[in-house]
């Protein structure tokens, strides 16, 4: 009983993480995270403006549909 | 023991899943409830995926999950990026999720219940479901090469050209439409247009949270603007009620459009993403919560639809839009059962995030079924409300007139009474001044909305919040997709132009940006005013010309697929892309027939330019506008037609060249790569 409420924990958990990563990901907070990486840099400011620069053109040819 | 178990599980959702679609589909006179939509939905869903989605796998495209993708072989942290299915699945269901469903199914509610649903549920499993997915994996293959490229590499030259030219039409035509829905959803409506006006302070104010406070935190901050914006709709009832701050916000349809285009053109050609981002952010965040809300709503509520399985309109004749059930509920319901533009996004941004083939079935068809529970979730939205207050809505006032008294007596002569008290009562309920004459589906989709979340949760008096919490989500996710949509087709105009003259190609050159915003500002606000001038209320016109315009692009889409798989030697199964192609042909080209050359004014373009142009006494600037406007409208649904033919003719020379033996079947993939990721994995 008590291994399969731990199992049940374990898909619940999992399950809700993958939640939050997938919203993290529609919301582009883990591809800022990847540039942040990728440069080098700490998130401030200056940071997320270099981002914002960057991705904004890749971004806004991504057509959404209707 | 097991598969004993799962054909019996199996045997249990098929038996289900026959006996709701038999209730849904036989059954007459008495209302039914909306849960029968629900489970013949949910088996629909089930059954298709578990066996259809898996014999396409196997059978035909014979998905390799020891095959490298592009996002492992080409992997740049920025376009082609490893990511896992259901975060791919997520980014896929939003990009694909727009108005589409809710709003074609809201307008061909006029036919009843049963064709949008029948359509919906066989359109999607048999049909939408196929395209995104056997795309998906078709560009996955081709290094995530576009819809466009695919059609030029695997066609021919002439398919390349005529997806380009399908996909820039349909773009602005779609534009058009969507910013005509938002126009008529917020015409004399001070508490609407509050609302969105709000949204604008609000978006900023996150651009700044996001850009000095905390930089990246785009969540944190969406939650934010959310609260803020149900502040906003909150304070938009005291607008409303004070005499001058509702003229304040009081405009008509006219002004509205000019309003819209100056925003389209400033969207586009200027450098606002401190604005534009964050309403991005905060539109995907209320656009995934209502859609989330709406489904346990229904589900909660399980609420009785009153519209007949089927009205007298399927004779052509309907006020919301004329023409008959076949081919017109097919083409007004697009995205809830096959969108073309859909193919634009599985050839887009998702192949190059896929980090396995064998994913492709459930992010390719899995969030297509998505998008069709969508849209079976706005039939139920419309179909709840009492049918005399569906038509009066949706109704012009062409067709039914103005005065409150004489629509009503009108709509109740068809058979679906409703009273000039009752669309009072609506209207005062919903913190509107009438609801008469509402087209474009968005209004009645709120009031349906509204009815559901109402009586969940917070009882009539909470039914204005909820209907303008519903227009408000409504029209924030049309004019993200205006503003995104203008950029979009402004890239593709200066990509093509770039090849004329090259400064022209460059995204950063001002004058380039100026000229083609203004460009293509100009083409969507073209068919925006003819829809906001037009006296049949635009809809009836312009849906069709949307619907037959994103199904043309579908049969594009599908004549590539046919193809490929034709030159991968699985001829033997090529029904699975053919059947839904024939279908498309059979639709869209009587469509596009029946609008150009139909000799009912109401259907045809031309007969109504005949009309006019021989009525009585000397011709008005303005009906020489409608004329040349209907003519317009022949010619680009005949050039799209003209155009769609060409490529079936090339495919099908490819097809009977392959079969014949006369031509080499050979499929432009990428080499194969074995893939590191499962070593990796262990």
């Amino acid at each position: 009983m008590n291994s399969s409420l731990k199992q049940v924990r374990v898909v619940a958990a999992k399950a809700l993480s993958t939640l939050l990563v997938t919203l993290r990901e529609v919301f582009d907070e883990a591809a800022y995270a990847r540039f942040l990486a990728r440069a080098g840099m700490a998130s401030s400011s200056e940071s997320y403006a270099a981002f914002r620069r960057e991705f904004e053109e890749a971004k806004m040819r991504r057509p959404k549909c209707c | 023991m097991n598969r004993t178990l799962s054909v019996l599980c199996w045997g249990m959702v098929g038996l289900l899943g026959a006996a709701a679609v038999g209730a849904i589909a036989l059954h007459r006179g008495e209302p039914i409830n909306a849960l029968w939509l629900v489970v013949a939905a949910t088996c629909c869903y089930a059954l298709g995926y578990r066996f259809y989605s898996r014999f396409i796998a196997a059978k035909i495209l014979a998905l390799d999950g020891l095959r490298a993708t592009p996002a492992e072989r080409l992997e740049n942290g920025r376009d082609f990026l490893v990511t896992n299915k259901w975060v791919v699945f997520g980014h896929h269901f939003a990009a694909i999720a727009g108005p589409g469903p809710l709003v074609g199914p809201v307008l061909a509610a006029q036919f009843g219940y049963l064709p949008g649903t029948m359509w919906v549920l066989a359109g999607a499993v048999f049909a939408g479901c196929v395209q995104d997915f056997v795309i998906l994996l078709f560009s996955v293959r081709r290094d995530g090469k576009s819809l466009t490229e695919m059609a030029k590499d695997e066609i021919g030259i002439v398919g390349g050209f005529v997806a380009y030219v399908a996909v820039i039409a349909i773009l602005i035509i779609l534009l058009g439409v969507a910013a005509l829905i938002v126009v008529n959803a917020l015409k004399a409506s001070p508490w609407g247009t509050f609302t969105i006006a709000m949204t604008m302070p609000i978006a900023l104010l996150m651009g700044v949270y996001l850009r000095r406070i905390r930089p990246g935190k785009v969540l944190e901050v969406s939650a934010l603007g959310f609260v803020l914006v149900l502040a906003a709709i909150w304070g938009g009832q005291y607008v409303s009620q004070n005499a001058a701050l509702a003229n304040l916000f009081t405009f008509s349809a006219p002004t509205l459009a000019i309003l819209i285009m100056v925003y389209g053109f400033a969207a586009s050609a200027l450098p606002v993403w401190l604005l534009l981002a964050p309403r991005d952010y905060l539109s995907t965040f209320v656009k995934l919560g209502t859609i989330a809300l709406l489904g346990i709503g229904i589900v909660v509520l399980h609420p009785t639809l009153h519209m007949p399985a089927l009205t007298r309109f399927v004779d052509g004749t309907g006020p919301v839009f004329a023409g008959k059930i076949f081919p017109f509920a097919f083409i007004t319901i697009a995205c809830g059962a096959i969108s073309g533009f859909h193919a634009l996004i599985s050839s887009g941004t998702t192949p190059k995030l896929i980090a396995r083939e064998t994913e492709t079935r459930m992010v390719g068809y899995g969030a297509m079924m998505a998008e069709s529970a969508v849209a079976v979730m706005a039939i139920i939205a419309a179909c709840v409300m009492q049918p005399g207050v569906y038509f009066a809505i949706n109704s012009p006032a062409g067709i039914v007139g103005q005065a409150p008294a004489a629509a009503a007596a009108t709509i109740s002569s068809w058979g679906f009474p409703v009273t000039a008290a009752d669309m009072q009562a609506l209207a005062h309920a919903v913190g509107e001044q009438t609801l008469y004459n509402r087209t474009g589906g968005a209004p009645a989709f709120a009031v349906g909305m509204a009815h559901i979340f109402s009586h969940s949760l917070g009882g009539e008096t909470l039914m204005a919040l909820w209907y303008h919490f519903a227009i408000m989500f409504e029209a924030l996710f049309i004019l993200t997709i205006l503003d995104a949509g203008t950029r979009v087709a402004r890239f593709m105009v200066q990509d093509a132009l770039g090849h004329l003259y090259k400064p022209l190609g460059r995204t950063s050159w001002y004058p380039s940006i100026l000229a083609t915003s203004a460009l293509i500002v100009a083409a969507w606000g073209y068919f925006l005013w003819q829809g906001v001038k037009d006296p049949l209320g635009g809809i009836n016109s312009l849906w069709p010309l949307f619907g037959i315009s994103n199904q043309l692009l579908a049969t594009v889409a599908l004549c590539v697929a046919t193809t490929i798989i034709i030159k991968m030697h699985r001829a033997k199964y090529a029904a699975v892309t053919l059947a839904p192609l024939g279908w498309l042909v059979a639709v869209t080209f009587t469509a596009s027939w029946h609008k150009m050359f139909d000799a009912n004014p109401r259907v045809g373009f031309l007969a109504q330019a005949r009309v006019l142009s021989a009525g009585p006494g000397p011709m008005t600037g303005a009906t020489a506008r409608v004329i040349f406007n209907n003519r317009l409208d022949a010619a680009v649904t005949g050039v799209l037609v003209v155009m769609v033919t060409l490529v079936l003719v090339e495919s099908a020379r490819q097809w009977m060249g392959i079969l014949s033996g006369t031509r080499e079947a050979r499929v432009k993939e990428s080499p194969f790569v074995r893939t590191r990721l499962v070593e990796e994995q262990g």
